[in-house]
C-alpha cells in the first residue's frame, strides 16, 4: 500500500489535493485502517477559518476518537455531506468519496511543509 | 504474596496468541494479556455474532475452583449471591464486594458438583478475586484452587452456535439450559460446556485444559467458518455487551460502585443465612436507596457519547457516561451512564457534553437490544 503520488500529506495522516487555489482534504488509507470502522465524522461549516496544525474536526471509529488537523491555513469552502450518512466511505475510499473538506489556500508556501507520497510512505515505514 | 509491580509488567499470552496473529488480528495489551481487539472489522465481527456465529478467545479470564464439604457455605460468606441455592450443573451471576459494599468484581459462579464450584472472574481482577477468596475461605472447610493459568476458555456465540457445536460434542445441548453447565467432550477434548455468554445472543463457553486450547480453537473455528461465522475480538465483545446492557468492570462497575447503583440489587441476597463480606454496608444501601442510577441513553443529536463525558439536565450536572458507542445493530449512538436517581426515568431528556457542545439524549430502558425468540 503506497500513498498516491499526486497528493501531499501531513505527519498527522491527512492528505491534501491542490487544484488551483482550492485544496481538498481527507485522511490517509493508513489512518483509516488504524482507526478501524469509522462511524462518525464531525466537520466544520463552510466559511470557517482554519489555522494550520490546529484541530478542525473529529473522526470516530467504533473504539476511538481522533482529531483532524488542518494541513493548511485557509477558509472552509465545502464539506462532504455524504459522510453524515455514510462515514464508512472514509474506510472504503479515503482518497476519493471519503474526502472531508475543501478549503482555500491562504499561503501556498505552507504546501512546501507537506510530505510527498514517497515521504509519507517513509514516515509510515519508520513506524 | 505476589509482587504487584512485577505482576503489572508481565504480559501473558493465551495459548492462541500465535493463531490470532496468523489470522491478522490487531493485538492489544488488555488486563495483562496480549489479546486480539479485532481480526478484520469490529462491525463485521459484531454483525456475525448477531446474525450468525462468532468465536472468542477468553482464556485470559480467571477460573477459581472452590471445593470441599463446606464450599457452598464458605462461598456464600465471600460473595453477595447465595451459591448453596444453585443446583449442581447450574450457574448464576454474582459479585464479590469489599466490606464497604464496593464491587471488587462481577462473577459467574458455576456449581460443578455438590462440593465443587467454579468462580469465573474478569482477567483484570482475577488476582484480586483470588486473593480475596483465599482470605475469606481461611478457617472454613473449603479450599481455593486457582486454575486461571491452567484453563483455556473459548466462547461460541450467536444464533447458529447450537448448530455449530452439536456435531462436535457429546453434551446434550438441547437439554442444557441458559446458565447451565455440563461436563463432556468437545472435538474429542474433555471440556465443561456452559450456556453462558456476554453478547446478548444464545451461545456457549467451553472450558478446557490449557494445553488443548489450540486444538479446540482450530476445530471450532473450522466449524464456525463453515457456518459463515468469524473469530471475534475484544472490540466487538465490548459493543455486543453494551447493546445487551451488560456492565463492564472498569466502566459501569468499580470499587466505588455498589451492586444497587448498577441496578443489580437483585444479585445481592440479603435474605441468605449468615454474614457475608459487605452485608452491613449493602443493607444500608438497600434501605436508603443508591445515590445514583445506571441508565441507558440514546443520543438524539449528532455525536457519540463516550466513557467519561458529563451528563447534565438544563445546565445542572447530573452524572457521567460510563460506556458509549455507535450501536452496530440499532444504527444510533448508545451509552450507559450514571445519573442522579431522580434523573433516570425512561423518557427523560438529558444533555451529553461532547467536546464543545451539548448533545440531547433520551433515557431508555436497558437493554438496548434483546434477541428475538
Amino acid at each position: 500500500m503506497s500513498a498516491p503520488s499526486d497528493l501531499r500529506y501531513t505527519r498527522d495522516h491527512e492528505w491534501v489535493r491542490v487544484d488551483g487555489g482550492e485544496a481538498t482534504v481527507g485522511i490517509t488509507q493508513y489512518a483509516a485502517d488504524q482507526l478501524g470502522d469509522i462511524v462518525f465524522v464531525e466537520l466544520p461549516e463552510a466559511g470557517r477559518d482554519l489555522e494550520v496544525a490546529k484541530a478542525f474536526g473529529v473522526v470516530e471509529s467504533v473504539k476511538a476518537v481522533s482529531d483532524l488537523f488542518a494541513p493548511l491555513t485557509g477558509e472552509v469552502t465545502g464539506t462532504n455531506d455524504a459522510l453524515a450518512g455514510e462515514p464508512e466511505l472514509v474506510n472504503s475510499d479515503p482518497y476519493g468519496a471519503g474526502w472531508m473538506i475543501k478549503m482555500s489556500v491562504a499561503d501556498k508556501a505552507q504546501l512546501d511543509d507537506l510530505l510527498d507520497g514517497e515521504g509519507y510512505d517513509d514516515l509510515i515505514a519508520a513506524g | 504474596m505476589t509482587d504487584p509491580e512485577h505482576a503489572e509488567s508481565v504480559i501473558h499470552d493465551t495459548p492462541l496468541a500465535s493463531r490470532h496473529e496468523s489470522l491478522g488480528a490487531r493485538m492489544i495489551d488488555f488486563a495483562g494479556w496480549r489479546m486480539p481487539v479485532q481480526y478484520t472489522s469490529i462491525l463485521d465481527e459484531h454483525r456475525a455474532v448477531r446474525e450468525r456465529v462468532g468465536l472468542f478467545d477468553l482464556s485470559h479470564m480467571g477460573e477459581l475452583i472452590v471445593e470441599g464439604a463446606a464450599a457452598g457455605d464458605a462461598l456464600a460468606g465471600a460473595v453477595v449471591s447465595n451459591p448453596p441455592s444453585l443446583a449442581v450443573g447450574r450457574a448464576h451471576y454474582s459479585m464479590i464486594c469489599a466490606p464497604d459494599g464496593g464491587v471488587l468484581d462481577d462473577l459467574i459462579i458455576y456449581r460443578l458438583a455438590e462440593d465443587r464450584f467454579m468462580v469465573v472472574a474478569n482477567a483484570a481482577n482475577a488476582q484480586v478475586v483470588s486473593d480475596a477468596l483465599a482470605e475469606r475461605l481461611e478457617g472454613t472447610r473449603a479450599v481455593l484452587d486457582d486454575q486461571s493459568l491452567a484453563t483455556g476458555l473459548v466462547a461460541i456465540q450467536g444464533p447458529r452456535s447450537v448448530d455449530v457445536l452439536t456435531p462436535l460434542t457429546d453434551v446434550d445441548l438441547g437439554a442444557l439450559r441458559y446458565y447451565a453447565i455440563a461436563e463432556g467432550s468437545v472435538a474429542g477434548i474433555p471440556a465443561h460446556v456452559a450456556r453462558t455468554g456476554y453478547t446478548g445472543e444464545d451461545g456457549f463457553e467451553v472450558f478446557v485444559e490449557i494445553g488443548r486450547t489450540g486444538e479446540l480453537w482450530d476445530k471450532l473455528l473450522e466449524a464456525v467458518r463453515a457456518a459463515d461465522g468469524v473469530p471475534v475480538g475484544l472490540g466487538a465483545r465490548d459493543t455486543l455487551r453494551l447493546e445487551a446492557g451488560m456492565p463492564l468492570y472498569g466502566n459501569e462497575l468499580d470499587r466505588t460502585t455498589t451492586p444497587f447503583d448498577a441496578g443489580l440489587g437483585r444479585v445481592v441476597k440479603l435474605d441468605k443465612p449468615g454474614d457475608f463480606v459487605g452485608r452491613a454496608a449493602l443493607e444500608k444501601v438497600a434501605a436508603d436507596g443508591p445515590k445514583r442510577r445506571l441508565i441507558g441513553l440514546i443520543v438524539e443529536g449528532r455525536g457519540i457519547a463516550r466513557h467519561g463525558y458529563p451528563v447534565s439536565i438544563s445546565e445542572r450536572r447530573s452524572g457521567i457516561v460510563t460506556s458509549g458507542t455507535q450501536s452496530p445493530t440499532l444504527g444510533v449512538p448508545i451509552a450507559m451512564a450514571y445519573v442522579a436517581p431522580s434523573d433516570g426515568e425512561p423518557g427523560t431528556m438529558v444533555d451529553v457534553e461532547i467536546r464543545d457542545g451539548r448533545v440531547p439524549a433520551k433515557v431508555v430502558p436497558l437493554p438496548f437490544y434483546r434477541r428475538s425468540s
